[in-house]
């Protein structure tokens, strides 16, 4: 294929790709986090971090609308997630996509299959597309060559990679990441973090990620939210190279340079 | 906001070249594939033109891999902006990088054969293995009975015993009601209507009370067991008990057996009870004073009868829950073999209970009972 280019490039879409307003959980009389508040713009890759408990997991399926928040606004591509219902909210599902911490693959279909579920069940396309379509996906993850094997018979990184492809199976503008990096060894997680920087370049697409790996936070990183369960709220925001060379919390201090709270 | 109904995507040819226009996506190629493959000639050259093209993603992409594989030569696009010619390189690579997903070889029929048979084979010497395994974590218990665990059996007798009751009470009080109403209507003809408290009174206490009663139990019991241990093996936790030195046949079927054989007999006491009260209903609406069903009952049926049923009863119990708790133990990976596994534990009861009453149906007529 050749490929001659002409014009200049962007015409930017319009608004934040995500804004939560003032949003806070609650579960009973415990509060998890309260007044919670950032907004995430187009094309950069945003990180939710923070330690066991803080409630990270928790905001990120708050912001997919798997559960409305006990207080507060979120807004998915300019739509209200939380009040959405019926076709409107079935058609914002489709324009962001969610990759869960173990993969959460079909056991019952083969890779391939995985990918073109989605495609399959929200398109018109004839099935030879839709089979071109999730080929190529499965390629853009670097999982060429695994398109018939079964979720069983793949590697922890493989799985994710999978995971990744059937989150982008629709070309959503967003993608949401919980914990990418768990259960992977140094160099699969590298892998994928230079997998994540590759499709927010060449794609456009918009990354909300979930996770407490330093080593990726720092690689993969353009802006980060630090949430803290004593706090019960944000701590830090910001580019995590700067809170990490500039901040003086003692708790973003400690998780930057992985020390113990109050150790000099 | 543009969604994907605004600036469809559209195509039209103009000296030889093909025009892409408006936005490529999922939705929009799909109503424009076959007409665009259609435009295409194989072997000529293909030229598109993409300057109206305002969006194109991965998928839009596939339709231009599409163009060109059915073209059968490199395919010449002009008029990309920057950020859509970056998506449609990085989605040619990917593509072109996989191959075509070759059908599975279908085995020929020797080899298949073979295959299943040895399978078989396997899962036979599995199951062998795991009763074997069974009986001397019994024979271990029966030497030693301080082992078991009796609290986990104390929980596992209300789960099989006393929450299993009102099933087994509803049961067995509408079996006895259609029995007894079904017999009187041909039974009355001849004057012999009272005799359908005996008819009730034996068939439940011989055979449908331990018979329904292990039914009951394999539904009920024989699959929770099944998916419990399945469960437990798909966590990994079987392997933590063996790890820590815990034999799991020891720690968890046999507290589970126990609980089994002991309430059999509770169950099937309470479906014959239900069971003669359904009956009566029904004799009693026909007139029938309770004396005389209540004589009937009492003067044709014996200890026998009863004490039959329970001994059947007791074999099923032990069978039912071995079957649920092996088929629970021996559970492939993922949430369909846990599935299979419950499945298999309940069928299995059922196919063994029904056997196994036939050959207690001969060896009792053969014992004189």
């Amino acid at each position: 294929m050749v490929i001659g280019v002409a014009g200049d490039a962007a015409q930017e879409a319009d608004g934040p790709a995500a804004s939560v307003r003032g949003v806070a959980m609650r579960f009973g009389a415990n509060t998890v986090f309260q007044d919670v508040s950032f907004e995430v713009r187009r094309g950069e890759v945003f990180v939710i971090l923070g330690g066991s408990g803080c409630g990270k997991s928790t905001l990120l399926k708050l912001m997919i609308g798997l559960r409305p928040p006990s207080a507060g606004t979120i807004t998915i591509l300019g739509e209200d997630i939380v009040a959405l219902r019926g076709e409107a909210r079935r058609r914002l599902k489709q324009r962001f996509g969610v990759m869960f911490q173990s993969g959460a693959l079909f056991g019952s279909m083969s890779v391939l299959e995985n990918v073109a579920l989605p495609i399959a069940s929200f398109t018109a396309l004839p099935a030879e597309a839709i089979e071109r379509i999730a080929r190529t996906k499965l390629g853009l993850v670097g999982l060429a060559d695994a398109a018939l094997r079964m979720p069983s018979q793949l590697s922890g990184g493989m799985i994710k990679r999978a995971a990744i492809a059937r989150a982008i199976a629709l070309d959503p503008p967003l993608v949401f990441l919980d914990e990418p990096a768990a259960g992977l060894d140094p160099i699969t997680s590298a892998g994928l973090d230079s997998l994540i920087l590759s499709l927010a370049r060449d794609l456009g697409i918009t990354f909300v990620v979930v996770t407490h790996e330093l080593a990726s936070i720092l690689t993969i990183a353009d802006r980060v939210i630090m949430l803290d369960k004593e706090a019960k709220g944000v701590i830090a925001e910001g580019d995590p190279r700067r809170l990490k060379d500039e901040s003086t919390h003692p708790i973003v201090r400690a998780f930057f340079h992985r020390t113990e709270p109050g150790a000099r | 906001m543009a969604s994907p109904a605004d600036a469809p995507a559209t195509l039209t040819r103009r000296d030889g070249v093909l025009v892409l226009s408006g936005r490529l996506d999922a939705h929009s190629v799909a109503a424009l594939w076959r007409e665009a493959l259609a435009a295409v000639t194989p072997g000529a050259a293909l030229e598109i033109d993409l300057s109206g093209c305002d969006y194109c993603d991965v998928s839009g992409s596939a339709l231009l891999l599409a163009l060109e594989d059915k073209a059968g030569s490199r395919a010449v696009l002009h008029g990309a902006s920057p950020r859509i010619a970056r998506v449609i390189e990085r989605a040619h690579d990917a593509y072109r990088a996989t191959a075509p997903p070759a059908p599975p070889p279908v085995p020929s029929l020797p080899v298949a054969v073979g295959a299943a048979v040895v399978g078989k084979m396997r899962d036979l010497g599995e199951r062998i293995a795991i009763l074997g395994r069974t009986a001397a974590s019994a024979a271990l218990t029966a030497l030693d009975p301080l082992s078991l665990r009796w609290p986990d059996t104390w929980h596992q007798a209300e789960e099989v015993g006393s929450r299993a009751l009102p099933l087994i009470c509803m049961i067995g009080f509408l079996f006895g009601l259609i029995l007894a109403f079904q017999s009187a209507v041909p039974l009355r003809q001849f004057g012999a209507d009272i005799f359908v408290a005996n008819l009730v009174a034996v068939s439940v206490f011989r055979e449908l009370g331990p018979l329904l009663s292990a039914v009951i139990l394999a539904a009920r019991s024989g699959s929770a067991f099944a998916a419990e241990i399945g469960t437990m093996k798909v966590n990994e936790e079987i392997d933590a008990l063996n790890t820590m030195g815990l034999d799991p046949f020891r720690f968890l079927v046999m507290p589970r057996l126990i609980a089994a054989v002991a309430m059999m007999p509770v169950l099937i006491i309470a479906m014959n009870l239900s069971a003669v009260a359904g009956m009566a209903m029904v004799m009693m609406s026909l007139g029938f004073p309770w004396a005389a069903v209540s004589g009937q009952v009492v003067n044709w049926t014996g200890p026998s009868d009863v004490l039959g049923g329970l001994a059947k009863g007791l074999v099923f119990g032990a069978v039912v829950a071995g079957i649920g708790c092996s088929r629970g133990m021996a559970t492939g990976v993922g949430p369909r073999a846990v599935g299979e596994a419950a499945t298999a534990a309940v069928v299995g009861g059922i196919v063994a209970i029904i056997v196994l009453d036939g050959i207690f149906a001969v060896l009792f007529y053969l014992m004189g009972w």
